[in-house]
């Protein structure tokens, strides 16, 4: 019911534009124009006539001599969109539409990258996204090959080329096995942005620990903390360490420093002592007899 | 009509009346609230002495209070107030007592221990306070020898400390919105199961910070129904430590009052993580954990602070497994007096009765509170 209601009105509106064209004078419109591109439109007739350019986000309204030729310099229309144009000629009006669609040349590029941060070695742990567009912000709908580029702090440069659809271009990368920040870059044509993805040490791997007597305490100091891949795990990291003896415990949630964690427990003969960070487990030691 | 216009009458005419009692003839309890006679009585015997210097402490009287003790002479008032209120900006500062138990021990013809409960109560929760008193006869009247805790005295030290924080610059309003913002760490809760209890429902689990910045965390939890509607929605409040570390694991402990844990389908779980400018400091050491069978189960150990720097309050989490390795329960307790570097200072966290026997292990965490905070 509502497809035929707007059928209706369509024709009605279509037949009074024709009519009204033919009462006044009738426009030669282009098809499209290109984003901030000059165009112009001839009207056909005689006497005076104001013109009017409606769209997304801009209207322009032009007095027009009509049998000539209106000009429009470059940059009047710059939002992407359908565009209805309007000529009014005394009484009688007349209408017509054009599109204008982004320039092809892309200038800017947001660049979506994430995450911000990652732990190393984590295949497709990176996702890069691309949106193409013009100088005057609109997205480019037509493919544009998009090359990725993600350069990490040593080792190989890893390279993506991919095409844009609809505007968009997307890809994953692997955060590589050695610690440090990314340059992850993205590029179309000339027009490139980039973006800054820090890798950090995994969990901790073969982590121990050494203990030894200073007075009535025992110094328990861990070795350097690594992850599996060798990169030093980050200060501040909490390694915890429990000291079992006689039915009772003590423990005590210690922080990297340098590289290692240091703590003095009570020294007691027979006592275990077992360190941890996070879900991994250390070695134990066995202090005394 | 004429009903309503009566029981206003009435009501006028009684609250007249009761003025005018209150007036001519008060009660002895409003009489010294309102600065008038003491309600105290005479301290004739043991108990009455303690009693009174129990109303006295309870009424800010600390004047009142440190000329009544025997022993006054041995410090002074300041000390005193100290004692019960803390040397240090702790729980106890802001606590007030609310009530007091007196226990007479033994007494004799010229002196007794009584022992004094004192029921603080302070923003997070109640706590109490036991001491034996010693009590003297003089005279006519008995008078209470106060067996003050000195001052914890740190030794002149120099104690070195590599400070380490975290500091964060979060993005601007000004940046391109495909700038990415600092990501939030990265947090996984490793436990988490539903129990059933007499009040109710509750999530016990554990939640690590796998990432390398320090983290703020919560969980929230949803009950829902076996058709998927929810129930109830709840967070941890404060039965977690909210600030956590690289590698830091922290218990939570998720009520549901009224809930049953048989009309629930399951549980949808919520961790959120922020990342928060911390530092790496205090470190606090527990030593001499116990676990203390029914009953009176609980956890006992001791907290020494090892940094430089005084903590005002400490918060003790305990996580307490079963022999295979599941949490079974998350219990809690602040203490009431600040942790003065290298001082020890005792805790003791309530395991309830049922569930004592079947833990097999604990492991507790430390939340620490500063003024000023940890720079």
């Amino acid at each position: 019911m509502r497809s035929r209601l707007a059928c209706l009105l369509g024709g009605l509106t279509l037949a009074t534009v024709q009519m009204a064209c033919a009462e006044g004078g009738s426009m030669d419109l282009p098809t499209t124009v290109e984003a901030g591109n000059a165009f112009s439109i001839q009207c056909t007739g005689s006497g005076k006539a104001v013109l009017y350019i409606v769209g997304p986000g801009q209207a322009l309204r032009r007095d027009v001599e009509l049998g000539g030729t209106t000009s429009f310099p470059a940059g009047s229309l710059y939002n992407a969109g359908h565009y209805l144009v309007v000529l009014v000629a005394g009484p009688s009006t007349g209408s017509g539409s054009l599109n204008v669609v982004p320039a092809s040349q892309p200038a800017d590029l947001s660049f979506l990258a994430r995450p911000s941060r990652l732990p190393v070695g984590l295949h497709d742990g990176i996702s890069g996204t691309v949106y193409v567009f013009d100088a005057y912000r609109n997205l480019i709908t037509t493919p544009a090959s998009v090359s990725f580029e993600l350069s990490p702090p040593s080792g190989a440069v890893q390279q993506r080329t991919m095409v844009t659809h609809d505007g968009a271009a997307w890809t994953e990368m692997d955060s590589t096995a050695k610690e440090g920040v990314d340059t992850f870059k993205a590029q179309v044509d000339r027009v490139s942005s980039t973006r800054v993805v820090e890798q950090v040490p995994g969990d901790p791997c073969g982590l121990r620990m050494a203990a030894r007597q200073s007075g009535p305490y025992l110094e328990v100091q861990t070795d350097p903390v690594r992850d599996c891949s060798g990169n030093a795990v980050p200060d501040g990291t909490i390694v915890t360490f429990t000291e079992n003896y006689g039915g009772a415990q003590s423990t005590v949630d210690v922080p990297l420093k340098h590289g290692i964690a240091q703590v003095e427990m009570p020294a007691y003969n027979g006592a275990r002592i077992s360190v941890a960070s996070g879900v991994v487990l250390g070695n134990e030691i066995q202090w005394g007899r | 009509m004429n009903k309503g216009r009566l029981l206003a009458a009435f009501i006028s005419v009684a609250t007249v009346v009761f003025i005018v009692i209150g007036t001519f003839w008060p009660g002895p309890s409003a009489v010294a609230y309102a600065g008038g006679k003491s309600l105290l009585r005479p301290s004739s015997t043991p108990t009455a002495a303690v009693e009174n210097l129990g109303d006295e402490i309870r009424l800010l009287a600390w004047e009142k209070a440190y000329s009544s003790l025997g022993n006054k002479a041995q410090f002074t008032e300041q000390e005193f107030e100290h004692d019960l209120t803390g040397y240090y900006l702790s729980l106890r500062t802001y606590a007030t007592l609310e009530s007091f138990d007196v226990r007479p021990l033994h007494a004799s013809n010229n002196d007794a221990e009584v022992q004094i409960r004192l029921h603080w109560s302070s923003v997070v929760g109640a706590f109490v306070n036991t001491r034996n008193l010693r009590v003297v006869k003089n005279g006519d009247r008995w008078d209470v020898d106060w067996p003050l805790v000195k001052k914890p005295l740190v030794p002149p030290q120099v104690i070195a400390v590599n400070y380490l924080r975290w500091d964060v610059i979060d993005r601007g309003p000004g940046d391109d919105w495909g700038v990415q913002d600092v990501e939030a760490p990265h947090v996984r809760i490793v436990d988490m199961h539903p129990v059933q209890r007499a009040e109710g429902v509750v999530i016990l689990g554990e939640l690590l910070n796998e990432d390398v910045v320090p983290a703020y965390v919560s969980v929230r939890a949803t009950l829902l129904a076996k058709n998927g509607s929810p129930i109830a929605s709840e967070g941890s409040f404060d039965k977690i430590s909210h600030i956590l570390l690289p590698k830091q694991v922290t218990p939570f402990l998720i009520n549901f009052p009224n809930a049953t844990l048989s009309e629930v389908g399951s549980v949808r779980m919520g961790p959120l993580s922020a990342l928060v400018s911390a530092s790496a400091d205090p470190v606090i050491e527990i030593e001499n954990q116990r676990l203390n069978p029914a009953p009176d189960a609980s956890l006992t150990g001791q907290l020494v602070n090892q940094s430089g720097q005084v903590v005002n309050i400490a918060h003790v989490l305990g996580t307490f497994y079963d022999k295979t390795g599941q949490v079974v329960w998350v219990a809690d307790q602040y203490t009431d007096s600040a942790l003065l570097p290298q001082s020890p200072v005792p805790f003791d966290v309530h395991v309830p009765e049922d569930l004592a026997r079947k833990i097999s292990s604990e492991r507790t965490v430390i939340a620490t509170y500063s003024v000023g905070g940890f720079q």
